[in-house]
């Protein structure tokens, strides 16, 4: 091999490699991906990391502003606020795993049922999604906790069926691409049977989008999860839940605003976090977007 | 352009359909005896049997949601549990101020969002345009509830510009609006942005350029209208998503919308009032869509064909 030749030729060649590059050089990718490793490591340790037990509070202290002794100071019941928001991380990651697990299931599943199998199948399937999405926002968790009642194990439900569509949509889509192209047609044509071809081909190329969407809508869920806890919908208190921390600091608003702004800058750095993540996969992993 | 507002038309059929058949179905979700649920956990017998019978909670699932259908149709959603008034006319009381507030915050967000798209895409790569897209990132990252409550903080107790909540003036529905219209004008400023770089790309627009034409005639006269015709689309779905987030807005600001109809319609299992309300905003959000795709085709003609 010439010399030139030796010189055009790529150093990388393996996909996730050069994908791993292309993260890194991301600043927003890596920004984000700092913010969720730090809210992750939190959520992990926040019983060694808390300086006051979340639940206790001490009513001689109050509504205190922020001290050596409360860096965060204190809410309503004297309890300490930077224990709580650092305990709430653990509820939130929690209900993010959980729903946005559930939504990935179901959704990947339909998705690659509906892109594969075609027809009536796809037909079926893609109206129930449609119907899921007639109810805009925060509605569809609405009716399902209207039905279904409060309390975590619901609201995972309820935040989770709300991203079912978005999941089989972008599943849905990367199949119906990837059903036609060479390597799947050389595939069948080798007499594969359907599930291998799904398994082994399909799902696996599908990943990249996958990946994107379970950032992006990581960010989505608590923005779900933690309003429905706002209107009283939610996570119930004493448990120091982000969105249920702001309700019920409300009260206290302008005699203690620290109470209530923290927890919803809590969540604002979280969904950003998880944002800025996902935009930045998604332009390492979108091969269009190359250079 | 008939065949495809048919076609799209027949679409909606089945989605409307199911979105009364979910609907329908909420209080048969719901554990416990409808029936129960509707009188109150200390009705008696009789008054239980009555209210089985004036429901036709007696008749065969599929029989129920045929009558429940047939009244929807007709404009009766039932009788509110709590207030017993109708629950068609709770909703026209106050389901318009929720589609007033949406519509506002599409308004904030349009000029917001389409002057700084415009702005970022003509600068490419400046810090104005950095700073345009960081702006929009935070923007769809703030949930609403903290940013009303911080808006109302800064504007309404400290600054006392505007007032703190409640409604009947239109100083009451400036912050609202706003608050409402931020993640909408973040993502119509990205939309925006990408959409007018894919046109400013295109040959008539060199041409425009190479026959002398002012800048500022090439940006808003020749780049501008073409590359709002996918903006359009979003303007329909945000303002669908504005109507969920109204809920939101409607708490933070004690709002009379349809958003707090529905949470406190949740609370007082009050079920006719939620489940018509769901009714009526899913309707509403599928026939939005349908005049933003309409919408589209008309000023696309390349959709039609597809």
């Amino acid at each position: 091999m010439s010399d030139a030749v030796k010189a055009a030729a790529p150093r990388r060649s393996s996909f996730w490699g050069d994908t791993l590059h292309r993260v890194v050089r991301n600043r927003a990718a890596v920004a984000g991906g700092i913010v969720v490793a730090v809210f992750f490591v939190v959520a992990l340790f926040a019983p060694v990391l808390a300086p006051f037990d979340p639940l206790k509070g001490r009513l001689g202290a109050r509504l205190q502003a922020p001290s050596t002794a409360h860096w965060l100071g204190t809410d309503e019941l004297g309890r300490d606020v930077l224990s709580r928001v650092l305990y709430g991380a653990r509820i939130t990651v929690r209900i993010q795993l959980a729903a946005v697990g559930l939504a990935l299931a179901v959704g990947a599943a339909l998705g690659l049922i509906a892109g594969y199998v075609g027809r009536w199948v796809d037909q079926l399937i893609m109206r129930f999604m449609d119907i899921l999405m007639a109810f805009p926002g925060i509605f569809l968790a609405l009716a399902i906790i209207a039905a279904l009642g409060t309390g975590l194990g619901n609201v995972i439900i309820a935040a989770g069926i709300f991203l079912v569509p978005q999941f089989a949509r972008v599943v849905r889509a990367s199949v119906l691409t990837l059903k036609d192209m060479e390597f799947v047609q050389a595939a069948r044509a080798l007499g594969q049977g359907d599930l291998p071809i799904v398994v082994r081909y399909l799902l696996p190329n599908s990943l990249a989008p996958i990946i994107v969407q379970t950032s992006l809508r990581m960010a989505t869920v608590l923005l779900t999860a933690s309003g429905l806890s706002f209107l009283g919908l939610g996570v119930q208190p004493p448990s120091p839940e982000w969105g249920a921390m702001l309700s019920n600091a409300r009260s206290y608003m302008i005699t203690a605003p620290h109470v209530a702004m923290i927890p919803g800058l809590a969540i604002a750095l979280v969904v950003l976090g998880f944002n800025l993540l996902g935009d930045g996969l998604r332009d390492s992993l979108d091969p269009r977007l190359r250079e | 352009m008939i065949a495809y507002i048919t076609r799209r038309l027949l679409l909606i059929v089945p989605v409307l359909l199911g979105v009364s058949i979910g609907s329908f179905a909420l209080l048969h979700l719901v554990p416990g005896d409808p029936a129960m649920i509707l009188a109150g956990q200390e009705a008696t017998e009789e008054v239980l049997a009555r209210i089985r019978h004036e429901h036709g909670l007696d008749r065969p699932l599929p029989a129920q949601f045929a009558v429940y259908l047939g009244h929807a149709l007709r404009g009766n959603l039932g009788i509110s549990i709590q207030s017993r008034q109708p629950v068609a006319t709770l909703i026209a009381e106050r389901f318009p101020f929720t589609l007033r507030l949406a519509f506002l915050a599409i308004l904030v967000s349009a000029v917001l969002g389409v002057v700084a798209g415009v702005i970022a895409a003509t600068r490419r790569n400046s810090m104005i345009d950095l700073a345009a897209l960081l702006a929009s990132l935070v923007g769809i990252s703030l949930p609403i509830f903290w940013l009303g409550l911080l808006m109302m903080l800064v504007f309404s107790v400290r600054l006392q510009w505007f007032p703190a909540g409640g409604h009947g003036t239109a100083a009451h529905l400036v912050l609202p609006a706003l608050v409402l219209g931020a993640s909408s004008s973040a993502v119509i400023a990205r939309m925006t942005r990408a959409s007018m770089l894919e046109v400013l790309r295109q040959d008539y627009v060199r041409t425009a350029r190479a026959k002398g034409l002012r800048e500022r005639i090439v940006i808003y006269r020749h780049s501008l209208k073409n590359a709002m015709i996918p903006i359009l689309t979003v303007f329909g779905l945000e303002f669908g998503y504005n109507l969920g987030g109204a809920v939101l807005t409607e708490t933070v600001f004690s709002l009379p919308g349809i958003g707090r109809l529905i949470v406190e319609g949740i609370f007082a299992r009050d079920y006719p009032v939620v489940q018509g309300s769901m009714l009526v905003v899913a309707t509403t959000f599928v026939l939005v869509n349908l005049l933003t795709d309409v919408a589209y085709a008309f000023f696309d003609p390349r959709i039609r064909y597809e």
